[in-house]
Parts: C-alpha cells; structure tokens; sequence
C-alpha cells in the first residue's frame, strides 16, 4: 500500500448531556422505561411546538470555541424532511445551511509532528427515537417481523462534527478521536462513551495514489463503534478501494457497515431515489443570536485544550506518556505531583499504572502526599506501597504513616533468603552466569516474595547481582 | 328567556356579574340553541357539558386541541384523537372561566374558503342555509351569526378568520403574527397561522383578544404585547388615516354590491372625521396569492408529514411500515391537504426550492416592506374582506383556484404578519358585506377604535333576517 494514501473526513455525533431534550422539557439521557420520557412535542402530537434548550446552545458556542471555530452571531434551524417511525413529525429539525460553529481547527500531536485537522462545521440537531425491529435474522427493518419505537431518545440534544478531509490514515483518525472526545468530556457537555452511542462516529475514506492532489470517490462507513473499529474499518475500506483501483475498476460511491467481529465491510441496500430532505428554515423556532457577551464568557471559561497539554507535556516526558495521561484525565494531577517535588517519569508512571491499575480517582488524590509516596517508592516496602497507593484517594488521606515503615534493607536479614532462592533455582543461576542478565528480575522478585514484599528491591538486586558474580 | 341571537359576550358578562343568570344556565342556552338549529347549519362538530368555569361561554374551532375533547381539525386521519393537553389559547380561556360549548366545524386542516373541505361535512350560513359560511372558519362564524355561541376563536392562515366573519356578518380580528400563542393549534402553515377572537362586536373581540394574547413559554414566536389592549368607547376617528389601495378597483370578481357597501362604509369614516386617501399595494395584488400558495402549502407538507398511523389517528394495516404510511395517508386525507402537500412537496424538492420556496420568501419580504410603506403615511387600510358574499354551497367547490381568490384581499396582509380586522358594513341582496381593515404590527388597539367606531354609524344587525 506504500504507492497510496488514505483520505479520511469524520462525522462525528456527540449527545449532550443535558437535563432536559433539545426542544421540550422531557429528561434527556438513559434509564427510563421505554417511552416514559415523552410528551407531546416529542412524540409530534398535533400542535406541540418546539422550544431551543438555551443549555445545548451554550454548550455548541462552548465546543466551538474549544475546537476554534467561528460562532455564528445568527444561526437557524431547519427542518429536514422524510418518513421514517423513529422520527415522530416527519422532520428533524437541525442546523444546516447556517450552523452554529465553523472553519475551526483542532492539532493533534503525532510522533512526527502535528497533524493539522479542519473542523468545518459544529452544529445542533436533535436525535431521533429508536427503533427495535423484533423477529427476522439481521435486526434490520428487512425481514423483520414487526418494528418498536422507544421515544425516549428522541429529541435528545446532538452535536455533529464534521471533519475536513485531513486525515490521512487510521492512526491519525483514532488519535483525532480521542482527543476530541476527551475535549467533549473535559467540557463537561457529554459523557462521549461509544459503546452507550452517546458518541458516534461515521468515516469517509477514499485513497489516491500518494502524492497526488485529487480526490477520488470515497464511500462511507457506518456503525464503527469502538476506536479500535474505527481504525480497523478504515484500514479494510482503504484496503478494498486500492485493491478496486489497481484491478482496473472503480471505486462507486456506497456506504458500508463494518462487521468488528469478522472484520468485514457490508454495503447497505442502496435507495432507488436519491435522498432529497426539502430543507428549509424551521418557521417555529427563531434564529440562534447568542449574545456576544456570551460568546466572551464562555471564551473565558475554556481551560488550556488537551492538544496543547499533550504537545507541552509530551516534550517533557515522551508523546506516548503524556496522550495518557491526558486523554486519561490524569494530567492535572501528574501536574500537581510534579510541582509538589516528583520526578517526572516516576510520577507519571505511579500515576498512569499504579493509580490507574488500584482504580483510584485522580481528583481525590493530595498531589503533595503523592508526591511523598513517589519519592520513597523505592525505600519503603513495595506491600506498603500498594497499600498507600490503594488509599491514596481516602478522605484526609496522609502518607506519613506509610513512610515510616523503611524496606528491608539489612544484609543479615535478606542474605540468608537470597541464598535460600539461589538454592532453589540451579538452572536460573546457570542461564545467568550463561550471559542472560535479564534474569536478574526473576531472583529479585522471588526474593520480594519470600519476604511479603518488604525487602528494598535495589538493595536485593545488588545483593542478588553480588552473589552470582562472585 | 336568553336571546342566544342578540346577546352579546359583553352583555352575557353583564348578567353574570348581576347574579341574573349562571355561566350554566347560559351554556344550556346556547347547547339549546344548537339542538334547534344546528341539524341545519352543521356549525359544530361536538358539543360538550359545562365544565364548572363561571364565565361566558365559547366556542372553539376544531383546530384548537382541547384537553379530553376530541379534536380533528376537519380531517378523517385525526379521527377520534383526544388531546392530552390544551393548547394555550384554551387552557387561557379556561383560566378565564370560559366554558366550551363546542369545537366548531373547518375546512379540513383550516385549508380552504367554505368548509365544504370538511370531512365531516360542510356548514351552512345563517343568513341563507344554501349558501356557505365561508371559511376555513366557518362553523365558528355559522355559530356567532346563528346564536349558537356568544363568540369563539377561530385561526386564520390566511383569511379563515376574516372573510367566514365577513360572510356570516361577524367581527373577526386575524391579530398580529406572535402576539397569540400557536401552542396546540393543529399546524397548516405555521409563518402564517394566527388564532383569533371572533364575535359580535368589535368590544367582544378586544375583550376575547386581552384573554389569550401575550407571551407563552411554549411558542418561541410570541412576544409580549407593546401596550396593553383597550376596549374601544370612542365615536369619532378624528385624525385617523385611512388609505385605500387603488389597486381594488381593477380587481377582477368585486361584486357591486360589495364594492357600494365598502365605499358607503368608507364614506362613513369621512363623516366621522377620518382623512381618507389613496395608497398603493401594486405588489401584494399581483404576487400575494402566489407568494401565498408557495409557502402556505410548503409548510403544509412537512406539518401535516406527522400524520402517518404510527402514534395516534386511524391505521390501514398493511405489511410494511411504508404502505402503511401511504394507505393510511391516502385514506385520511382529503382532496385538498393532498393537493397543498403536492404543490408545498414540489415547492420545497432540490432544484426547485430557490425558484419557488425561495423566491416566495424574498417576495413575502418585499410585501412585508410595501405595507410597511403604506403604513407610515396612513393609520389603516380599508379594502372589502371578500370580493363576494356568501355563495351558493357547490358553486366554486371543483374549482380550487375560484375557491382560492375569495382570499385574494385578505392574504398580504397575512403575510407581512400584520392584523386584520372583520366588521360588518352592510348587506348586498340581503347577505352580510364585510369591511377589513389592516393595521401596523400590533396596532389592534387602533384597528379596536376604528372598528368600533364604524360599527357604532353603521348600526349593522348581525342577526339574520330570516331569524329575526
């Protein structure tokens, strides 16, 4: 594949996590029996009109912002038009020729630089209702036996982003991805989590010969639900269309489903019309103006982005470090621990794997405290150290009493234990003393065992290498 | 004995308030009236029991969703659909302590000029049962002028409140667009739907107009009032403007005895001190109706797109969800939604919609500048509500584009969302001729004492004379 290049461009759907839906008052989000979060203006009983939910337009100015767009100081809602039973008045209404955001651009930082990605629009809509297709084999509308609406989704407030063509590989789409879903967390306007469908992804792919300016008929892929599909389904679309174009066909404009399990890439049923959605503006709403004293509070209220705390980050640490301990949520305290007198790397990695792995919420942890207990990381016992770190989120956590408690360093008490496993363990000693230094960690760790963790671990290393050397 | 013919809403407040009669003893009057006379007219489409307000009684148009009471708009598709909710204008007239007598018949979705559109079968006018009461609110105007209610509210898209008033010899007002909440009226084209008072007198429907205007949290095109409503008590228009387009009178279809009925009235105004001169309306003559029916039924189509089987209303089974829609579609709905769902489905299709929907909008902005114009120089415009009277029931009914120039005077001003107000100026071979007079964005106070005014010189009787 090195003689083509992928072009992708993303659609991104992001539900809002707002009190109430987009235009009623009914509560938006999970947890309802079906169609018990309904009322009449979003089940489109006759009459019911829509009302803006001035929280979801703040929240679009907010991301807007966030991703450098412009923010329209007029933006209108539209109504676009077909039949379908999850959409309860035969429209959606949903910005469309005027949108709350545009040309904003977000830089994701790559090993090999910062890639450059173009956000041509943001704007709001809302969601339809879901539909259940009960009997059948393919849980689609075909073959189905019968059909169920659960109305409670619909009308839920939904942000779409789209992506310019920026994207050049499945890599670059699923670093794209995470950084801007960890912008919509850190905003605090959705919870973005793929497998609930709070965030949704759609990919355009199509490939060119590298180097050359044009672009060829890309085809779409739906219900990519997971990073990682979204990486794997670009990959074989991209593989497919150069597989067309190097047998002498061409690619036809389609869209497919990715099937993750078997990694395959079904087209859906192609319609026998083109859609034609007869927009236009939604006369029972009026148009979008946030004020600009909005815009500029709002503005105020933005925090440093994840993209500038990876790339400042990362040339502090390494890249791979710092995309985890932002997109992680975790930066804030590595920050605070750092400042509070830490090493980098180990306060990095105390935080990233022992943290993370104890399943300790960062923000309840005293970066001071931490700082202490990455500090003494090596000098107390490693049992007292996952016991502290376990703790290190209690309320009025303290490291002292931990620190106290000194590993085992004394010669007389680790050399007969050290013995003790070289003993044990004849053909380990004679593959070291055979050149493979690397089993130096096993005595060690044996040695931690054999004392419940309490031995100083460098201490023992030096003792363990002393021993087989001699 | 209640004369359900001759009192007004203002009077049957009177005898409320002297304890001489009850808000159910005037509600059993009028449902009587109904059970004498309605087997004719065909005003109401039901009737309903007192429900303990202690005000006086009304009649809603069946567009209007009342809460527990059927409501179907004049459509087969939103049969026996009861709303679970009120729409504002009559949650306002129930907080006022309006009882509803009735929900009165329409043209089917409020599309049309007869309520010979109704599914349910049209309504007949008081003044001559041969002849339509005009519409799409004619079952609200039938009940006024037949004595079956002391007043009512209609919607006007663009002249179903107006021109049904002028036919059965009403006062109606189409108020300025946003000042009334649309929340619950059953949508036919929502830029230009407008719920208003119909009644007696031009002090009735000032009255009826104070109760359900003003803003609602559930219509984000309301807004609030400038100045609180006035009933009108003047008998003079000293310094009012008055401004006639001269484009009137090379109108096609001005009957002459509506024309001789406007032009006494106008010379009425003259005497009572009014400046009467000429204006000019060359767009809103040539390109309203079209502008009209571009937008009209444009928004029609996507409003009336709910209407598929699948929540409410009757369903023909069929195998799928498609031709289920379709079935049920077809079944429910009549010629006339069906042709304004085309024509608006047309108007909107890619490739099409900046030459028709599109340019519809710019045309409706210029209409919206010329009244604008007109209305610096004068205080209101006076033209003829409808160019004809009351016409036979038959008449114009295969004839859509007939039907649609009764509309022909009452349609601009809809769409520069001005208001417009139905008074009675006289009769023409025994039916009733009515006078619209169109006033700047929110200037229904000025309309109220216009109105009243003419009402008070032109001694008009609205009952009909073969009721007298």
């Amino acid at each position: 594949m090195s003689a083509w290049e992928t072009i992708v461009g993303l659609e991104i759907h992001v539900q809002l996590k707002t009190r109430t839906k987009m235009f009623c008052r009914c509560a938006a989000g999970y947890g309802g029996a079906e169609n018990t979060q309904t009322c009449p203006v979003c089940l489109g009983f006759p009459g019911a009109l829509p009302v803006i939910n001035r929280t979801a337009v703040e929240w679009t100015v907010k991301l807007g912002l966030a991703l450098g767009c412009q923010i329209a100081p007029r933006a209108v809602f539209a109504r676009k038009n077909y039949f379908y039973p999850d959409l309860p008045k035969g429209y959606q209404i949903s910005q469309y020729d005027m949108p709350s955001c545009e040309h904003g651009t977000m830089l994701v930082p790559m090993p090999e630089g910062e890639l450059e990605v173009g956000i041509v629009r943001a704007h709001l809509e809302e969601d339809a209702a879901k539909t259940v297709h009960m009997g059948g084999h393919t849980g689609r509308i075909g073959g189905a036996d019968y059909s169920l609406v659960d109305y409670n989704r619909g009308g839920t407030p939904l942000l779409e982003i789209v992506t310019a063509p920026d994207i050049r590989s499945a890599e670059e789409a699923k670093r794209f991805l995470q950084l801007l879903r960890q912008t919509v967390v850190e905003l605090g306007i959705s919870d973005a989590e793929m497998e609930k469908g709070t965030l949704r992804v759609d990919a355009n792919v199509s490939v060119r010969p590298a180097g050359s300016g044009e672009l060829r008929t890309r085809c779409e892929i739906k219900n990519l639900n997971s990073f990682t599909y979204i990486a794997r389904g670009i990959e074989a679309e991209a593989a497919r269309q150069v597989e067309i174009w190097e047998s002498g066909g061409e690619v036809r404009q389609e869209t497919f489903d990715f099937d993750a399990g078997s990694g395959t890439l079904t087209p859906r049923r192609s319609k026998e019309e083109a859609d034609d959605y007869r927009y236009f503006p939604e006369p029972d709403l009026v148009p979008v103006e946030p004020p600009a004293e909005l815009v500029e509070r709002l503005r105020a209220e933005l925090t440093e982005p994840p993209a500038e705390r990876i790339a400042r980050l990362g040339a502090e640490l390494d890249l791979e470090r710092a995309l985890v301990l932002v997109t992680g949520g975790l930066d804030r305290l590595y920050e605070a621990t750092v400042a509070a007198g830490a090493e980098r790397v180990a306060a990095a990695n105390v935080i990233a794997n022992n943290l993370v792995g104890a399943g300790v919420d960062p923000a309840a942890v005293p970066a001071s405290e931490l700082a202490e207990l990455v500090a003494a990381r090596d000098r107390i016992p490693r049992s007292v150290f996952d016991e502290a770190i376990s703790q290190a989120g209690a309320p009025g956590f303290s490291a002292a009493p931990y620190l106290a408690q000194e590993a085992v360093s004394d010669t007389s008490t680790l050399d007969p234990v050290i013995d003790a496993v070289i003993a044990a363990n004849p053909g380990q000693v004679a593959a070291f003393k055979g050149g493979k230094e690397g089993l130096l960690g096993f005595f060690v760790g044996q040695v931690m065992k054999e004392t419940g963790g309490a031995a100083n671990p460098r201490v023992v290393s030096e003792l363990v290498r002393e021993k087989l050397l001699r | 004995m209640i004369d359900t013919l001759r009192l007004t809403a203002e009077g049957a407040r009177r005898l409320i308030e002297r304890r001489e009669v009850s808000s159910a003893e005037l509600h059993a009057a009028y449902v009587a009236a109904a059970g004498q006379r309605d087997g004719e007219l065909h005003a109401y489409l039901r009737l309903v029991d007192h429900d303990g307000g202690a005000g006086v009684p009304i009649a809603l148009k069946d567009v209007i969703s009342t809460k527990g009471v059927e409501t179907t708009a004049g459509s087969r598709i939103l049969e026996g659909y009861v709303p679970v909710f009120d729409a504002t204008v009559a949650a306002r007239c129930k907080a006022a302590g309006l009882p509803l007598i009735g929900k009165t018949n329409t043209d089917e979705f409020a599309m049309g000029s007869s309520t010979e559109n109704s599914a349910y079968g049209c309504s007949r006018n008081p003044w001559d049962p041969t002849r339509v009461p005009g519409g799409s609110g004619g079952g609200t105007a039938a009940a006024i002028a037949g004595g079956l209610a002391p007043w009512g509210l209609g919607s006007d898209t663009g002249g179903s409140i107006k021109q049904p008033s002028a036919l059965c010899g009403n006062v109606g007002l189409r108020p300025t667009y946003g000042t009334v909440s649309r929340y619950g009226i059953v949508a036919f084209a929502s830029s230009l739907d407008q719920i208003g008072p119909v009644g007696k007198t031009v002090r009735d429907v000032a009255l009826l107009y104070s109760l359900i205007s003003g803003p609602d949290a559930n219509d984000s095109t309301t807004v609030e009032l400038p100045e609180p409503v006035e009933l009108p008590s003047n008998e003079r228009l000293d310094g009012l403007r008055i401004g006639i387009p001269t484009q009137i009178w090379d109108l096609q279809g001005i009957e002459p005895g509506v024309r001789a009925s406007f032009e006494a009235a106008v010379e009425t105004a003259r005497s009572l001190g009014a400046e009467v001169g000429d204006c000019d309306l060359p767009l809103s003559f040539d390109y309203g109706m079209p502008c009209y029916y571009l937008i009209a039924p444009a928004e029609a189509s996507s409003n009336l797109a709910r209407y598929d089987g699948v929540r409410y209303g009757p369903r023909v089974e069929a195998p799928t969800y498609r031709e289920m829609v379709e079935k049920t579609r077809d079944a429910g709905f009549g010629d006339e939604p069906k042709r304004r769902i085309m024509l608006g489905t047309y108007a909107l299709s890619a490739g099409y919609y900046d030459a028709y929907y599109g340019q519809a909008q710019r045309v409706r902005t210029l209409l919206i500048r010329e009244h604008r114009d007109a209305l610096e120089r004068f205080d209101v415009i006076a033209t003829p509500t409808s160019p004809t009277v009351a016409f036979p029931i038959g008449d114009k009914a295969s004839d859509p584009l007939a039907m649609y120039a009764c509309d022909v005077m009452t349609i601009p001003s809809c769409l520069a969302g001005l208001p417009g107000l139905n008074v009675p100026s006289g009769l023409s071979d025994g039916l009733p001729v009515g006078l619209q007079l169109i006033g700047r964005q929110f200037g229904e106070n000025t309309l109220f004492r216009a109105g009243h005014a003419l009402e008070q010189a032109l001694g008009f009787d609205g009952v009909p004379e073969r009721l007298r």
